[in-house]
Parts: C-alpha cells; structure tokens; sequence
C-alpha cells in the first residue's frame, strides 16, 4: 500500500473540483474493492477523495414511473427497498446473489459499477497484466483462466466483469447519470461498461474527472416473469462462473417483451439485441429459449479452462429463462436450483 | 457429583474466547513495540543479485530494514535450525540467511517500523534484483525424476501377478491438488525484549517447548533465557507444528532493536508457509471370488528442494484390508517450491480418499455393494504389521452409520435416484487414523481450600485441550470443574510435545491420573496418620478422591474430607508433577476408525453439487467430551466437504505463482454449503490402550468424507471424477 493524502467532498460539485485537480486522485466509497486493490499494490492513489457525505443516497420515482437511485445507497438497503423488491425483483435478487451481507451493506451503487475484474493476474503485481500495467502482457491468456471471459475478449485481455448486480441494470435497460467538468450527462448501460479491445486497463466510458451520481430504472420492471440465476463454485460468497438475468413479458401465451443479460463471461454484462428479438413473438419454450441461447453466445470462444462455460452458459440460458416463464424465479436464500 | 468424563462439557475458555478476552500472539500488547512486516520473493528459484533497502529506510517512522547482508548473527549449521518437527535429513530453511531464493514468497526482508502502516508501506520501497534461474513447480512433470523414499512396506506375495491374472480389477489414478492452511487466526509473534537478555516469546504454535528450542538454536540462546508463550491458537490445524518464519525474524528485529516487536503475516504470506502436498496416488485393485486379492499403490508426492517431507499415504491401505498381495512405492518429486507440511489427518485425509474410491469403482466393477466389498476384507488385524488391534469396532461403525444414514434405501445404479431436478447420490468410505500417545508431563497444585491447579506446556489449539484437561483432573481429584484452574501453552510448565498427531488428548490425560495418583498417595499416608482413621491398611488404588473426599472405593462409609487430612498434616497446598508412563506397545496396532455416508443432490442439467447429508460413524475408544469431540468431527466433516469440492490451490507453473492465495479466491465451504451433518460415537471399550481408554478425534473425522462424497458424486452421476476437487465443470467433460 502506498501513502495517500486524504479529502472529503462537500458536494458533488466539490468532489468534480477536487478529482480534475488531481489526476492521481480516486473517490473512494464503501472500500471492498478500491481498499484491497491498495493493500495489494494495484491501486496507488494519491489522494482519496471520500464521497461517502455527498447526498447520493436517496432513492425516488421519476415522473415517467421509474426510479431514480443514488450513487451511494448500499447495495443491501438497494436489495431491500420496497420499491425495488416490489417492482424491479430481478435487480433486488441479483445483488442478493454477490458477496456476503456484510459487503453488501458497505458496497455502494456507483462502486459496484465500477468495481474491477478479479482475474488472478490483476491483483499479482508480479505478473504481467495489460489491465495493470498497460503493454506489459496478458498472463490470464495461457495461464489460469478457468474464471475468465468466453465473449467480446481480445488478444490483450480476457478478463470479466465481475458485478451481479450490473448483468440485472443491463438487462433493465437502465440509464447510468453522471457529472463531469463539462455538465451533467447521461449514458445507457450498454454504453457504460466497455471491451477490452487494445486498452483493457480503461472499465468504462466515464470519464477520469466524471463521477457517477445516480442510475435511473424504467418504469418497466418485469416483475412477474423474471429470473437471476448464478452459478458458482460454491452456495454463496463466490464470484459467478456464469449468470444469467432473464426478464420476460407473456401476453397470451407470446412473449412480448424479453431481455436477457449474461455475468461472468464478457468484460460487460453481455447482452444481444436479436437474441432478444428472437424470442418475441414466440411462444415460451425451450426451442425458442435455445434459438435465442444460441445467439446469444455466437463467436464465444474458450481457452484452456474456462471453454466449459460456453455449454454451461447455454444451459443456464435455458434454465433461467424456463424459470421466468414459469414464474419460479431462483430464490437467492435457497440453493436448490428451481 | 457425577462425572464429567463422557458428558457433553461446554469449553472452559468458551466465553473468554467469544468476548474477545482470550488472547493470541499478535495481540499482547506491551509499552514501546516495534512492528515488523516482511518482503516476499516473487520468483521461484535464483539469487538476490542487488537489494536496495535506502528508499524504505528513509520513510519517517522506519527504524531499520533488515536482509540476508544486514542483519545480527544467526545460527549457521542445519542443526540450528532443526526442530522437533522437522523431516529426517534436509536442510530446514533458514529466513533472511542468504541471497538464495528457494521458493516464490520467500521472505527476503524485514522492514522494522514505529508502526504497522508505515512498515508495511516501507516494504514496497524495498527495490530487489533477481537473477533469475529455471524452475520447476508442477508435480506432474516432476513425476518422472521423482525418488523413492526408503520407507515403503513390506509387500505381501506377488501383487503384480495376482493382478495379472485377475478376471476383475480396477486401476486409475488420484490426485489431490496441493491445498492451503487458512486457519482464522494469521501466523504473528509478539517478541519481548525484557532488557536483561531475556526474551519472552508469543507465538502461534502448537508446541511452545520446540519454538524455544528452535529459537535457542537459530539464535544461540540459552533456554533461560527464552520463554515462549501461546494461551490461545486461532486454528493451526498441523501448520503449527515447525515453528514458521514469523517468530525468527520477530526475534531478529527485537535482537536487533534491542524492544518489543510485532510481525502478523498477511494472509497471502501464508501461502509461503507450509500446505498439504499434491499427491498423485496411482492404485490398481484385483478381486476374486471372496473379495480383495490384491493392491498396487504409488504414491508421488511433492515436495521442496531442500527437505524430503513425506508422510504415510499408502499405509492405511496397507493396514486396512485382507488382502493376499500387496506393494506399495513411495516417491517424492523435489520441486523449487517451499516444504510441505501436516495438514489435518497428513497422508491418511490424501491416502484414504484414493483408496476408498478405488474400493467403491471395484465394488462397481464387481456389482457388489460397496459396503459388501470393505466387509469382505474387513481384518481384525493391521495387515501391514500383523498386529491385533487394542480395539476396532469399525464394524459397527458402518452398521450404526448405515441405518442412521438408511443406506439400505440406495438403488446401487448410478443415475437412478433423483429429487426433482437434482440427482441424488449415495456414497460411503472408511476413514482410519491412528491412535498416538507421547509422553506429556503435567503438574498439579491442590490447595486446601479445595481448588486444584493444572498445569503442561502442552497446546491447546481449539480443539478444547483446556476442557478436557479440567474434566480430567475435575475426576481424577473429586472436584467440581468450576475449581480447576488450567494452565497451558508456556515453555516454563511441565513438559509436552506438540500439539498434533490427534495424541494430545490421551497423553495428557493419562499424565493427569498419574499426578493425581501421586497427589492421592500423599493424602493417603497422611489421612493414614490421623487419629482413629477410618482408611487404615487401605492401598493407593483402593482409594479414590470423589467429591472433595479420600474414601475407599467399595465403602463409600469410610471417608475423610481431603481439606481435614490438610489440616492434619499441615498443608496448604500439595504440589505433584508427573508424567503418563507411556511405553511403546509393539503388541498391538493403535487406531480410530469411521464409516462416513455421504448424500448429494446435482442438478442434473447444471452440474450443481450439493452435499446434503453426511453421517459419519466413528470408533475412538472412549470420548472423554461429546460436545468437544462432536464438534471435531463436524468440523473434519466440514473440511472434507472442501477437499471434495472446492479446495485447490492454483498454481500458475509459468511463473510459481499461485495464483489464488487469498481467502476470497481459494475456497472452502461457507455456511450455505453445509447441511446436515450427524456424528456417532460408536461404543468402543479399550483396556489395552491407556488407563482411561481414550483415543483421539482431531483428526479422524475429515478422513475418508471426501471419498464417501466423490463416489456419491459417481453414483448421483454416473461420472467418475478422480482429481480432486470436484468442480461442475469436471463433471462436463
Ligand atoms: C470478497 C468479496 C466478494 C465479492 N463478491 C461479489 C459478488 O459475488 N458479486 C458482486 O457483484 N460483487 C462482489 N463483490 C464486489 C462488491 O460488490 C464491490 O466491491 C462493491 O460493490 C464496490 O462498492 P464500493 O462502494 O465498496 O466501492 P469502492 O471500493 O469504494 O470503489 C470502487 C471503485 O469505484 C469508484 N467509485 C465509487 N463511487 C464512485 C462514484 N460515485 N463515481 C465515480 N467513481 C466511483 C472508486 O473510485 C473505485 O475505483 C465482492 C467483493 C469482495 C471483497
Ligand atoms: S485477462 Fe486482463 S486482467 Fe487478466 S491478466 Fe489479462 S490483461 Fe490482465
């Protein structure tokens, strides 16, 4: 770990001031990633800019009837609030499936965005790693990889994206706000996350001196056919191999509407629009389910460990979206797999 | 007042431990402490060609960085550095001693800081240059080059021919992954420097007196001088027993400074100490007509350049079965890695797994039930040695432990049984461990008032040492437990070995009933003094102490309270020191014995393990404690759900990194994968072993689960899954 100053924000504006005049700075909010990567040397901040005080943590309507979440609501407070354990469960159930209780009462809304891909390498400062250390190399690539990315990978890069939490906002198309020196702006979810392409060591397209102040759902929740469906190398406190958040609505019998979002296998949550296009208008079966599965996973690619995640992946596909269909979302608290 | 030897005794240090005022040795605190925190090597194998410590000196608050080219003297032979512990020959590591790196993670600096923030931000100002040579981590391209160790045993007529013409057998093999200690509690010593040369030592260890010889060794101290202290372990589980790096270079920082400090490794750092070693167990099984005909069986294992750890992997296949014929090879495969140490049930929770499959997939190949088979060769003899043994009631360990676990509603077919969407598995195994005692000193101080402290160097390293030592003595002496005091865990107390090896249960308690015998005698001659005495012409053993009365044994009628016989004799205390009389037995084979059932649901399109029911059965003579002994086996069971399914250490071979070593990433089972577990004490009376009739149970019950849930797995399945642990995406392949 290194030396580092440390600050507090007033306000947002006050936090946006103190990161552009510090461009070795980073906003620290609940710590479980940013404080670890520090105490393995991979992050070196000069300064924390502790955001934890700024009034990020109220979580209202919007006019259109969806949901405006501060930046800084704990991810527990998130999975238990009324209106989003009510109205948007799949969100609620995918972030009751990462991490333990005690990490999802400090974890924070835009943290948990911006979080960072736990391939072994990252964190082994005596390893090469393009995310790291850019031009340096990629170890996961012929290394261990058993945990790392089947789709979107390049030649630099494989890693994930880690959040269960994000893989439900992707597949509720939800909208990602923020603030920079230059104004307020707003970026769909798709557009937030990034692939590695030849700069892996960039997440997301917010900027350096940007901070994230909310994320906004749509009025649309999803809320009886829905199902998130982690799978992992023990019941709980592990990070997904694959997940699976699948959101559904069934007129009479047709899908009508549907989205389904992968974790665990791209450096995003991996979402296909004509996967989605796919399955509307179909009835809810397992050929439709697969078609779309299919799609889904085109151009997924294994290496030496993780190929097993492209039939795991199908598979789950299958499970996740009969559980929707079904009305018999995976209950987080019990491990028996519906 | 009843016994309390046999009864479910809550832990005596239960409540200091869960309000926090049981301490370990990272938190004594003592005025004018330094912290201490090390650099670790990042390669494997070469040289430190340049080490530039000026950067980190130079931080404010660093009093001084210490390496192989700075630092006091140390002892320069192996025997300085051997321990009580350590493999026969070798050359024991030697912390901060030259610029030969020998394993990845090694220690190669100590930083020496007014605090602990400082020191460990001063590490990484430590600029090391390596010259770098070739390495070698993986145990399966070591195979090859591997030697043998010259202890393997005897074989039994002519195993390779009986194999040959066998109509039915079955070879494969095993391997187990090299698995990690994570004991809650991480590897610390707090070394004061006391001014007059005199150091006292807290350390996590689970022998007190080897950490003093040790370090008397390495730093050419007298034993006077050195007193090492250790109330409390947090979880040591075998990784304890050498004394580990912490506590030299604790002590070279508070030599050097000439104060208190204090080094706590990090977790990661752990992963340079010692681990169970990957082992691949190659095992070819024949049949005849009545059972098992004969056994092959290699065991390769790994292990440091510079010690040959090996322990006994193959020999409770030796002991285990009837078998006609039989070989055994051992081999070692040296790697540039860090030596391997013990790890709960060391070669059997390895040995035992291998076996117990290979058992299961002959039973499959003879369509025998599994349990069929193990009866069919069950000996009441070690087969190895020859040896009857002091008491074996496995048998009944798989007739309790099948009907509690209703193995009888098993549909042998794999695949056949299901749960809805899951599979549902059945598997069995035999677990074997040995019953060891050492020789242990204890001492006793009785005082008037009725209060009795004991005392022993031995450990207590949460297995609940200090609970039955108390019940022991509570009995031996006639007293209420509440009035036993118990000391343990200090250098300055009466002799003790480590603690491991499952023996420090009947070796201390056979220690305390000999003090107390001698504390009996004293009471005896002078109660046989006092005027109208009612014990006259009474023998030793015709007296007992029970409830705070000498009286004799069959006349309950003839009774003097011990604080009168005091009185008389003008005592306020009788202090006793003794130890067990233990002889090596050459008569007999001493072991515990189990049968685990396992149950597990996979979902069948996912591959889902879960492992819902275990009923292990075990046989280890008397239980002085069933809550203590209970939670052992529980906790073994815990531990083998582990093995099984999720413990590994990966290594990436390209660099000797591995590449999980912390607790997030390296699994063992959380809350959510444990269900139902149920454990038996098979009834099993022994007059040979010891006066008491006890056996150990620290390690016994992680051995053979992993077994009994691989060949469920199989019968869930269908799938046979023989490199450990069993992953879902093994299950795919
Ligand atoms: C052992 C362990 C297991 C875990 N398991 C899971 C799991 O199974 N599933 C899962 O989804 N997650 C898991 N997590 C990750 C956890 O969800 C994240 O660590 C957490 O969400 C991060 O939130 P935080 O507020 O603590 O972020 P911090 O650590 O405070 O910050 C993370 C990053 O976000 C930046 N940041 C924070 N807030 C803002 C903002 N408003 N604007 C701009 N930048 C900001 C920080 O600068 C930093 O770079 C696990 C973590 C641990 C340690
Ligand atoms: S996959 Fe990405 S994060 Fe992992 S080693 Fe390669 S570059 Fe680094």
């Amino acid at each position: 770990m290194n030396n580092f100053e440390y600050s507090r924000a007033t306000d947002v504006a006050d936090a946006i001031r103190q990161i552009a005049a510090d461009p070795a700075a980073k906003f620290i909010a609940g710590g479980t990633n940013l404080v670890d990567l520090m105490k393995y040397d991979v992050a070196r901040p000069a300064r924390l800019i502790d955001i934890t005080q700024l009034p990020l943590k109220s979580l209202e309507e919007t006019p259109d009837g969806g949901v405006r979440i501060g930046a800084l609501v704990p991810n527990s407070d998130l999975a238990y609030h009324p209106l989003i354990a009510d109205r948007y469960p799949l969100l609620a159930s995918a972030i009751l499936a990462g991490a333990s209780q005690q990490l999802r009462n400090m974890a924070s809304t835009a943290g948990n965005l911006l979080q960072r891909t736990r391939c072994f390498y990252f964190y082994d400062t005596a390893t090469p790693c393009n995310k790291r250390e850019p031009g340096s190399g990629c170890a996961a690539i012929k290394g261990i990889n058993r945990i790392n990315a089947i789709l979107g990978t390049s030649d630099a890069c494989i890693a994930t994206h880690p959040s269960d939490m994000c893989v439900a906002l992707a597949a509720l198309d939800a909208r990602v706000h923020v603030t920079g020196p230059a104004g307020a702006r707003s970026i769909a979810f798709a557009d937030f996350h990034r692939l590695p392409e030849h700069s892996p060591h960039i997440d997301t397209t917010l900027e350096p001196d940007e901070i994230v102040t909310a994320i906004e759902l749509p009025s649309k929740g999803f809320a009886k056919n829905y199902s998130y469906l982690k799978i992992r190398d023990r019941a709980s406190y592990a990070f997904a191999l694959v997940s699976v958040a699948a959101a559904l609505e069934i007129d009479s019998g047709r899908i009508r509407e549907a989205r389904v979002a992968l974790g665990g296998v791209a450096h995003k949550p991996w979402r296909r629009i004509d996967a989605e296009a796919a399955l509307r208008g179909e009835a809810p079966d397992r050929t439709v389910f697969a078609k779309a599965a299919d799609i889904l996973l085109k151009g997924a690619r294994g290496y030496s460990h993780n190929a097993f995640k492209i039939g795991l992946g199908r598979r789950a596909i299958l499970r996740t979206l009969t559980q929707a269909a079904n009305a018999t979302p995976q209950i987080q608290s019990v491990k028996k797999i519906r | 007042m009843a016994a309390t030897i046999g009864t479910s005794t809550s832990r005596v240090d239960g409540r200091a431990k869960v309000t926090g005022t049981a301490r370990y040795a990272g938190e004594f605190n003592v005025p004018n402490l330094a912290y201490a925190a090390v650099v670790t090597s990042t390669i494997s194998k070469g040289r430190i060609a340049r080490i530039d410590i000026g950067r980190a000196r130079a931080v404010e608050g660093v009093l001084d960085v210490l390496t192989h080219d700075v630092r006091p003297e140390m002892g320069s032979t192996d025997q300085d550095y051997h321990d009580d512990v350590a493999p026969e020959g070798g050359s024991p590591f030697r912390p901060l001693y030259d610029e030969a790196i020998r394993f990845n993670y090694q220690p190669i600096a100590l930083v020496l800081a007014e605090d602990w923030e400082t020191a460990v931000f001063a590490t990484t100002l430590v600029d090391i240059e390596y010259e770098e040579q070739a390495f070698a981590t993986d145990l399966h391209a070591g195979i090859d080059a591997a030697h043998a160790v010259d202890k393997p045993e005897k074989p039994r007529g002519d195993a390779l021919k009986a194999l040959q013409g066998a109509t039915v057998r079955h070879q494969a093999d095993y391997f187990i992954p090299p698995e990690y200690h994570n004991p809650m509690e991480l590897f610390a010593a707090t070394v004061v420097w006391n001014g007059d040369g005199k150091l006292t030592i807290y350390d996590k260890t689970q022998g007190v007196q080897n950490v003093q010889r040790y370090v008397c060794g390495v730093f050419g101290l007298k034993p006077e001088d050195v007193r090492v202290i250790s109330p409390f372990v947090g979880g040591a589980f075998g990784s304890g027993l050498r004394p580990q790096y912490e506590v030299v270079l604790a002590t070279l920082g508070a030599l050097h400074l000439r104060r208190p400090v204090r080094l706590v490794l990090s977790r990661a750092q752990m992963y340079g100490l010692g681990y169970r070693p990957a082992t691949v167990e190659r095992i070819a099984l024949a049949a005849n007509g009545r059972g098992l005909d004969a056994i092959t069986y290699d065991a390769i294992a790994m292990t440091s350049r510079y010690e040959d750890f090996s322990r006994n992997d193959t020999g409770w296949a030796e002991q285990l079965y009837t078998s006609a014929n039989a070989r055994y090879t051992h081999k070692l495969a040296s790697l540039d890695v860090a030596t391997p140490c013990d790890m709960r049930a060391p070669g059997a929770a390895s040995g035992v797994y291998a076996l117990e499959c290979a058992m299961d997939e002959l039973a499959v190949a003879l369509q025998l039930d599994p349990m069929e088979l193990r009866l069919r060769c069950y000996s009441d003899r070690d087969q190895g040695a020859g040896l009857p043994y002091t008491s074996k009631q496995l048998k009944e360990c798989y007739r309790q432990g099948a009907e509690a676990f209703g193995w009888a509603r098993r549909n042998p077919a794999p695949r056949s049984m299901r749960d809805g969407s899951e599979l549902l598995g059945m598997g069995m195994a035999t677990g074997v461990w040995e019953a060891l005692q050492v020789q242990f000193a204890s001492r006793i101080v009785l005082t008037a008032n009725g209060h009795a402290e004991v005392s022993s160097a031995a450990s207590d390293i949460g297995t609940g040492t200090y609970t039955v030592v108390a019940q022991v003595a509570a009995d031996t002496l006639g007293l209420p437990i509440d009035s036993v005091t118990v000391k343990l865990a200090d250098s300055s107390l009466p002799k003790a070995p480590v603690e491991g090896g499952s023996w420090t249960a009947a070796s201390i308690a056979h220690a305390i009933v000999n003090t107390a015998a001698d504390i009996r005698k004293e009471l005896l001659g002078l109660a046989q003094t006092m005027p109208n005495t009612p014990l006259g012409g009474l023998k030793l053993d015709d007296v007992a102490l029970v409830d705070g009365m000498l009286m004799a044994r069959n006349d309950r009628s003839r009774a003097v309270a011990v604080a009168d016989v005091m009185r008389h004799g003008k005592l306020d205390r009788i202090e006793k020191e003794r130890s067990s009389d233990f002889k090596e037995d050459d008569k007999h084979a001493h072991n515990t014995h189990s049968a685990v059932f396992a149950e597990v649901k996979v979902d069948e399109e996912l591959g889902v393990i879960r492992v819902t029911r275990i009923v292990n059965a075990v046989a280890a003579g008397r239980i002085i404690n069933t809550k203590t002994a209970a939670s052992q086996i529980m906790g073994g069971v815990v531990w083998g759900i582990g093995m099984a399914l999720q413990e590994e250490a990966l290594t990436d071979h390209a660099f000797g990194r591995i590449m999980n070593a912390n607790i997030a990433e390296y699994h063992v089972p959380v809350n959510a994968d444990v269900h139902d577990i149920k454990v038996i004490f098979v009834d099993e009376p022994d007059s040979v072993i010891n006066p008491l009739g006890i056996k150990g149970v620290g390690e016994i019950g992680i051995v053979g689960v992993a077994a009994a849930i691989a060949n469920a797995v199989y019968h869930a399945t269908g799938k046979r899954v023989r490199d450990l642990p069993i992953t879902l995406d093994k299950l795919d392949r």
